[in-house]
């Protein structure tokens, strides 16, 4: 039931010439078809990047290299859980890399995470919250990002590009955590509404 | 479910950037397994991780790297993970108010936890986790009861999951999620008929003002 209103609702969504539509023809292919070439695609556009915010983490070569190939055979094999009513590809290959950081570098459980993401298929229901979410795509949050004033986007690419923790980004530019935590709220809301006039 | 407070804004982007300690990183993904509005608000945050992800400059892969992941994909078995629903509590949940991220830590039930009697009317669980220097724990606390008044070392994030408390800041029921800076005093009332069952993660070992508090804060250890 969900999958069939899922495929009518991503036929009408962004135009096929947006890189979240070609990404996500090339998702469906490796999902549904197991299809190899579709899946070096995704591999040449994110295993690159993948492996440069791993590297901006503090991930030397080797483990930097070996966690990004973690995250694309997790991409080969859970293809089919990607869901595009709750985000973009590169959001969802996002979470992946997120995740596969904590586990390796933090030794930290990531059940919370996978339950979380579990929980979001199946209470999923097509409608407003979802078409809003289909609006977030790429180009849209990506132009909002580029709106926020300088000193929210600093804290927001530490975070963010980086992995950096809360504290280390006080540390980094000098500022009491508090202050991290206002302009990251700040950011947060920015970026909200920024979305809402974008739409 | 009608819920009225959410997690802040701050707590949702170190939940998508992979910055939550455990033990709040359970608290808020459960949060976010009851609350259509959070889960929402954390998708937004997540997708600011995936355009940072679409603008980073590309790294230099090392030779023949897909080739090598090519063969590891030959090699094992296809266990291509099928979609399959999941219900947001889990199937032997028969009250419906654990949230799955919580059940994996203490089963179905709220009713099967083993609690343990701190003082009269309170009761807690402590959750072992792994790689945490914060604590996570469960309280139920009888109606009527006060927690004593207390300033936080740290930030302090509590999950209501069965009936209710007050304080100056309002009431919190099922699925409310109390977001505490540090610097936050408050004094939690159970207002419900049955007590108050949450969770709750805390950064520092709270510090209770006051004598008598002070006296009991070993005992009951939050």
């Amino acid at each position: 039931m969900l999958k069939v209103l899922r495929m009518e609702e991503t036929t009408e969504d962004p135009g096929p010439n947006t890189d979240q539509a070609r990404h996500e023809a090339l998702i469906t292919a490796v999902a549904d078809n197991r299809d190899k070439s579709a899946f070096e695609s995704l591999f040449v556009r994110f295993g690159p990047r993948i492996k440069g915010m791993m590297l901006g983490s503090g991930a030397g070569e080797d483990l930097a290299e070996d966690l990004m190939q973690e995250v694309m055979l997790t991409v080969w094999r859970k293809a089919a859980l990607y869901a595009p009513e709750r985000g973009s590809v590169s959001t969802w290959i996002f979470t992946i890399a997120r995740n596969a950081r904590i586990d390796r570098l933090r030794r930290q459980p990531v059940q919370p995470f996978v339950d979380v993401e579990t929980v979001s298929i199946a209470s999923d229901a097509p409608s407003a919250e979802s078409e809003m979410i289909a609006g977030q795509h790429g180009e849209i949050v990506r132009a909002a990002l580029q709106k926020l004033p300088q000193e929210q986007r600093d804290v927001i690419d530490l975070a963010f590009n980086q992995f950096m923790p809360q504290s280390e980004i006080a540390k980094k530019l000098n500022l009491p955590i508090g202050t991290v935590k206002s302009r990251t709220r700040l950011a947060y809301k920015k970026l909200k509404e920024n979305l809402e006039d974008l739409r | 479910m009608s819920i009225h407070h959410h997690l802040d804004a701050a707590s949702l982007m170190r939940y998508a950037a992979g910055d939550l300690d455990p033990a709040f990183a359970v608290v808020v993904a459960s949060h976010i397994a009851m609350c259509d509005e959070c889960r929402q608000a954390v998708r937004l945050a997540e997708a600011v991780g995936g355009a940072c992800l679409s603008d980073m400059p590309e790294a230099a892969l090392s030779d023949g790297s897909f080739t090598r992941l090519s063969r590891m994909i030959d090699a094992a078995p296809d266990t291509a993970t099928k979609r399959r629903p999941v219900e947001a509590t889990p199937a032997n949940d028969p009250d419906g108010d654990v949230p799955l991220p919580l059940s994996s830590l203490i089963g179905g039930s709220l009713d099967d936890v083993p609690w343990r009697l701190v003082v009269p009317g309170v009761y807690r669980h402590k959750i072992e986790l792994a790689d945490t220097s914060s604590s996570l724990f469960m309280l139920k606390i009888g109606s009527g009861r006060k927690m004593p008044e207390h300033g936080h070392g740290g930030t302090e994030m509590t999950l209501i999951l069965r009936g209710s408390y007050s304080d100056s800041m309002g009431r919190f029921g099922p699925g409310d999620v109390a977001d505490l800076d540090e610097h936050v005093e408050h004094q939690p009332v159970v207002d419900s008929d049955d007590p108050c069952i949450c969770l709750v993660a805390t950064e520092e070992p709270t510090r209770f003002k006051g004598i008598v508090s002070r006296l009991m804060q070993p005992l009951v250890g939050i």
